[in-house]
C-alpha cells in the first residue's frame, strides 16, 4: 500500500505526461502480482465496494470530529478522500500497512453492517497518504488524470509490449488482470477475446501534406466529418466504440440495436442531414452530430431529430473470419457484399472516388470544400488493416484550411513546460468597421500552430502590450494580427460572437499588419455551413 | 465600572491601545505603532514612532527605510507608554525578532501573539507562554486538516529528491524573509553542506540574518551562477518566481514549495509544485489549540485566518471567544 500511495501522491503532482508514463511504468514493472493488477483497476476503471461510499466516509469522521469541524474542513480541501486521510487520528503504533490486495480482499469483504468497525481498523495501519490512497481506492473517484489510454499506454512501455496488443487483449478482462500480466510480463498465452464483443485498435493515416501518390496503387475514399467508430457485434452482444475505446453505444442506442451480424465494423457516425454529399439521405455537419454526443441517455426526440447512422469504410472481422491481414482490396469485397445484408436505415457504405488520376482527384476534392466534408483518404489496395498509423499505408488528405485575420486579445499562461509562457491566445474579430469605433468581438482560442521561436516572440510580446490582468490572464493592447486557420466554422448559442471555429490554430504571426485590417465577423458568419 | 477589555480596541486596520493611543500592527501610517514583526502584513512604514525588537527594527530598516521614530524594545523588557499602558515584547518564534506583545492595564493582562509557532526553528528563541486575560490569536491554520509534521521529514524529502536528480536543482518558493532562512538552517542542520543559490530578492535578507549572528553556510546568487552550477542544487526563490520567466535559466528544475497550505494536494497543484514541503512558519491546528489550554485566557480573540472553526472549537470546549475581522493579513505565502 505504502508504494500504491507514493504512485498516487508522485501522480497527483506530475503534469507531464512522460513522466506520468515512467511513474506508472516503473509501478507495474515493480509491484508483484495481484497487487500491481488492483492498482491498475483502481487507477482506470475504478473498482466497486458496494459498502464503502463517500457517506461512509463522512459518517466515520463525523463519529470521532465535531461535524460542524468536519464540513468546515472538507469545504476548505475539496475531497472527502483527502479531509478524511488528513483528520483521522494518527494511530499510537508504527503503522503496519496492508498489501492493495489485502486491502481490496478486506474492503470487498465489508458489509453495510460491519463497514464502521472495519475500514477504521484498515485506517488504522496506515499513515496520511496511505489512508488517502485507501479511501480513494475504496470510493473509487480518483481523479488524478489517468485515461484508460494512459494506463495500457504505460503497461505497454512497462513490459515492452505494442500498445495496440494490449489494447485487443485488455478488453473483457477482469481485475487483478491475471491473465493479461501473465501474458506481458511472463511471455504466457495473449488471454483469448471470442464471442466477446471488443474493441479492436482503430488502423490510423498520417496526413498526405505536399506528395502524390499513384491511383494505381491507392484508393481514395471521402473523409467523412463525424466520428471514427467501430461497432462490434459478438456473443449476441454490440457495442460502439469510438476512436480511444471508450463504449459509446447508450449514446447511440439506434446503431448498437442495429447490427444482428457477428462482426467488427469501421466508420464515420453521423446524422441525417443533407450538407454532406448534397444530396437527399447524406448527412448533416458535425454540429448536429455535436447535439448527440457526450450524453449518457438519449431521449426520443433527439433520435428522432437527430438520426444517426454509420458510413462504413472497413470490414475487420465478418462472421468469424479476421480479414485484417487481407489486402485492402479484398476487404472492400468483402464489405460490399455484408453492406446490403445490413439496415440501410443504420449503415451505408462509404464510396470509393472515381477518378483516374491524381490531378481529377485533386480537383474533385477541390470542389468537395462546397459539400462541407473534411477531405479524402487514399487507401494502398495492399494494405492490411494494421493498428495504428503506419508509414504508406493510408493517408488523410484534408482540404485546404479557411484561414481569416483575427487580433489578438487576451493571452493565458499555458501549463507543464509552457508554465511560465503566456501560449494560449484569445483572438477576436471586428463587429463593424473599425475605423468608426467597432468592437472586437472574441471568436476563438488558439494554443498552437506557432514554433518554439514564435512562442518566446509571442510571450514578449504579450507581456510588453499588456493593459490589464485577470489572474493567469492578460489582457492586451489589441495591436497584434494573427492570421487563423480553421476547419470549419458554426454558429452557436454559447459563444457571444454566435460561432464557434473547430480546429483553430495561429497559422502565421502578421506582425506587419495593422489591426484596424483584420477581418469582421461577417467575414467568419459566410463561413457558416450549419 | 468600565467594561472588561474596554481598554483595546480591534479595528479593521489594527487594535487600538486606548490609553496609550498606540496600534498593534497598524495597516495605516499612525502616530505610534507597535509592531510585533517584520512581514509586510504586519510592519508598514510611515508611521510618527515605531516600537519593536531590535532585529525586526533592522528588518524594517532594510525593507521600509524605516530609521526616524524606531524605539528598539529587547525581549523581556517592560516599558511604559503614555495613559498607564505597560508593554513587552515576548518571543513568538514566527521569525527573526518576531514577539508577542504583553499589554497591562488597570490589573488587566491582554496578549496580542502576532504570527507565532511553537516548533523549535534555528532562527529565532522559542515562543513563550504568558499567562494572561484575553490571548488575542492568529489562526491563519486554524483547520484541524492543518498538521504540520516533524521539519526533519520534509528536509529530508528535499535532500532525496535532490540525490535522485543529479542533473536537475530543486527549485523551492519560500517566503524571503523567515521561511528561506529557516529552510536554509534546516538544510545546515541536516548535514547538507553545497552552495545553496539565492534568487536575487532573496539575499539581503539572508546577510541581514547573518549579521545577527545567525549561520546559513555558502550562499551565492543564481545570476552568478554558470548553467553547470546548478545541477544538483538547491535554489531558493519567492513562489512568485517559481513559475516565471526567471526561472527558465534553472537546468530542468524540481519545483517544490515550502509552505503549510502544501497539506493539502489541491492548493499545492495549483502552484504547480512538483514537490510539496508542508514547512510553515505559523503555529497548526494542534499548537493554536493547545496554546489556548496553555495559556488559559479568559477569553481568546481571533484575528485573522480560518476563524470560524477556531470559534468552534472555543464553544465546544467552553472558552470564551471572538472573532475580530482584521484585516490585510495576508497568508497565502507562507
Amino acid at each position: 500500500m505504502e508504494n500504491f500511495a507514493a504512485l498516487l501522491d508522485a501522480l497527483v503532482y506530475t503534469r507531464s505526461r512522460n513522466a506520468k508514463l515512467k511513474l506508472l511504468a516503473d509501478y507495474l514493472r515493480e509491484t508483484p502480482d495481484p497487487d500491481r493488477g488492483w492498482a491498475l483497476a483502481a487507477l482506470t476503471d475504478g473498482l466497486d465496494f458496494p459498502a464503502v461510499k463517500s457517506a461512509t466516509i463522512r459518517n466515520l469522521l463525523t463519529e470521532r470530529i465535531d461535524s460542524v469541524l468536519w464540513t468546515l474542513s472538507r469545504e476548505y480541501v475539496g475531497d472527502s478522500a483527502e479531509t478524511a486521510s488528513l483528520l483521522w487520528p494518527e494511530p499510537a503504533e508504527a503503522p503496519s500497512p496492508p498489501t492493495v490486495s489485502e486491502a481490496v480482499d478486506a474492503l470487498s469483504r465489508m458489509t453495510r453492517g460491519n463497514v464502521m468497525v472495519e475500514l477504521p481498523r484498515l485506517l488504522d495501519r496506515l499513515d496520511a497518504n496511505g489512508r488517502y490512497a485507501l479511501l480513494k481506492l475504496a470510493t473509487g473517484a480518483m481523479r488524478i488524470g489517468i485515461s484508460a489510454r494512459l494506463a495500457k499506454t504505460a503497461f505497454a512501455q512497462a513490459f515492452s509490449v505494442a500498445v495496440e496488443d494490449v489494447e485487443e487483449h485488455w478488453h473483457g478482462q477482469t481485475p487483478p488482470y491475471a491473465a493479461l500480466f501473465d501474458w506481458a510480463a511472463h511471455g504466457g498465452e495473449a488471454p483469448s477475446s471470442e464471442n466477446l464483443p471488443l474493441f479492436r485498435p482503430f488502423m490510423l493515416a498520417h496526413g498526405l501534406e505536399d506528395s502524390e501518390v499513384d491511383l494505381a496503387d491507392y484508393a481514395a475514399e471521402w473523409k467523412w466529418d463525424g466520428i471514427r467508430v467501430q461497432v462490434v457485434h459478438a456473443g449476441g452482444e454490440t457495442r460502439v466504440y469510438s476512436r480511444s475505446g471508450d463504449d459509446i453505444s447508450a449514446t447511440f442506442p439506434e446503431i448498437a440495436e442495429a447490427l444482428a451480424i457477428n462482426a467488427v465494423l469501421d466508420g464515420e457516425l453521423l446524422v441525417r442531414g443533407a450538407h454532406q454529399g448534397g444530396e437527399a439521405g447524406g448527412a448533416a455537419s458535425f454540429n448536429a452530430l455535436q447535439q448527440r454526443l457526450g450524453r449518457k441517455t438519449v431521449s426520443k426526440k433527439m433520435r428522432e431529430e437527430y438520426p444517426a447512422f454509420v458510413r462504413l469504410y472497413d470490414a475487420l472481422i465478418v462472421e468469424g473470419e479476421d480479414l485484417r491481414p487481407l489486402p485492402w482490396a479484398r476487404r472492400r469485397a468483402a464489405l460490399e457484399d455484408l453492406v446490403p445484408r445490413l439496415d440501410p436505415q443504420r449503415f451505408d457504405i462509404s464510396g470509393v472516388i472515381p477518378a483516374d488520376d491524381f490531378a481529377q482527384l485533386a480537383a474533385i476534392r477541390e470542389r468537395a470544400r462546397d459539400d462541407a466534408i473534411e477531405g479524402v483518404m487514399l487507401k494502398r489496395r495492399d494494405s492490411p488493416y494494421v493498428a495504428g498509423r503506419k508509414t504508406g499505408l493510408w493517408y488523410k488528405w484534408k482540404r485546404d484550411p479557411l484561414l481569416i485575420d483575427c487580433v489578438l486579445m487576451y493571452a493565458q499562461r499555458g501549463s507543464g513546460k509552457r508554465s511560465s509562457f503566456y501560449s494560449d491566445y484569445t483572438f477576436g474579430c471586428w463587429d463593424g468597421d473599425p475605423d468608426t469605433g467597432a468592437e472586437l468581438l472574441p471568436v476563438g482560442k488558439a494554443y498552437f500552430g506557432f514554433t518554439d521561436e514564435e512562442l518566446k516572440w509571442l510571450d514578449r510580446y504579450v507581456r510588453g502590450h499588456t493593459v490589464n490582468r485577470f489572474g493567469p490572464v492578460r489582457e492586451t493592447d489589441k495591436s497584434l494580427v494573427f492570421e487563423v486557420a480553421f476547419d470549419s466554422v458554426h454558429s452557436s448559442k454559447r459563444h457571444k460572437s454566435g460561432v464557434a471555429m473547430r480546429f483553430p490554430r495561429i497559422s502565421r504571426i502578421r506582425a506587419d499588419k495593422p489591426p484596424h485590417e483584420a477581418d469582421r465577423i461577417e467575414a467568419l458568419r459566410a463561413l457558416i455551413r450549419d | 465600572m468600565a467594561r472588561e477589555f474596554s481598554w483595546i480596541r480591534p479595528e479593521p486596520w489594527g487594535i487600538h491601545v486606548v490609553p496609550a493611543d498606540c496600534w498593534i500592527d497598524p495597516a495605516r501610517p499612525v502616530d505610534r505603532a507597535l509592531v510585533t514583526h517584520g512581514h509586510a502584513d504586519h510592519a508598514r512604514g510611515g508611521h510618527g514612532a515605531t516600537f519593536a525588537t531590535p532585529a525586526t527594527l533592522a528588518i524594517m530598516k532594510l525593507r521600509y527605510a524605516t530609521e526616524e521614530g524606531a524605539v528598539a524594545v529587547p525581549y523581556g523588557d517592560r516599558i511604559e507608554l503614555p495613559g498607564g499602558v505597560h508593554a513587552t515584547w515576548i518571543p513568538a518564534g514566527h521569525v527573526l525578532g518576531s514577539a508577542q506583545i504583553l499589554l497591562e492595564h488597570a490589573g488587566e493582562r491582554i496578549v496580542v501573539t502576532g504570527d507565532f509557532k511553537r516548533r523549535p526553528d534555528p532562527t529565532c528563541p522559542p515562543f513563550e507562554v504568558t499567562p494572561c486575560d484575553v490571548l488575542v490569536t492568529e489562526a491563519t491554520f486554524g483547520l484541524p486538516v492543518f498538521r504540520h509534521p516533524p521539519v526533519e521529514e520534509e528536509v529530508g524529502k528535499l535532500l532525496t529528491a535532490l540525490a535522485a536528480n543529479p542533473q536537475r536543482c530543486v527549485l523551492v518558493g519560500a517566503y524571503a524573509l523567515g521561511k528561506a532562512q529557516r529552510l536554509i538552517a534546516e538544510l545546515r542542520r541536516a548535514g547538507h553542506r553545497d552552495t545553496i543559490w539565492l534568487h536575487g530578492a532573496m539575499e539581503r535578507m539572508c546577510r541581514l540574518y547573518e549579521e545577527w549572528g545567525i549561520d546559513l553556510g555558502d550562499l551565492r546568487l543564481v545570476s552568478d551562477a554558470g548553467k553547470q552550477d546548478l545541477a544538483g542544487s538547491v535554489v531558493l526563490a519567492p513562489p512568485s518566481a517559481l513559475n516565471d520567466r526567471w526561472s527558465r535559466r534553472l537546468p530542468d528544475p524540481i519545483t517544490a514549495m515550502a509552505s503549510g497550505w502544501m497539506r493539502v494536494r489541491q492548493r499545492a497543484r495549483q502552484r504547480m509544485v512538483e514537490l510539496p514541503l508542508i514547512i510553515s512558519d505559523h503555529a497548526d491546528w494542534d499548537e493554536l489549540t493547545q496554546t489556548v489550554v496553555d495559556v488559559n485566557p479568559a477569553e481568546t480573540w481571533i484575528t485573522h485566518g480560518r476563524e470560524e472553526a477556531m470559534l468552534r472549537w472555543c464553544e465546544l470546549n467552553q472558552r470564551k471567544a471572538r472573532a475580530l475581522a482584521l484585516v490585510g493579513y495576508e497568508d497565502e505565502d507562507d
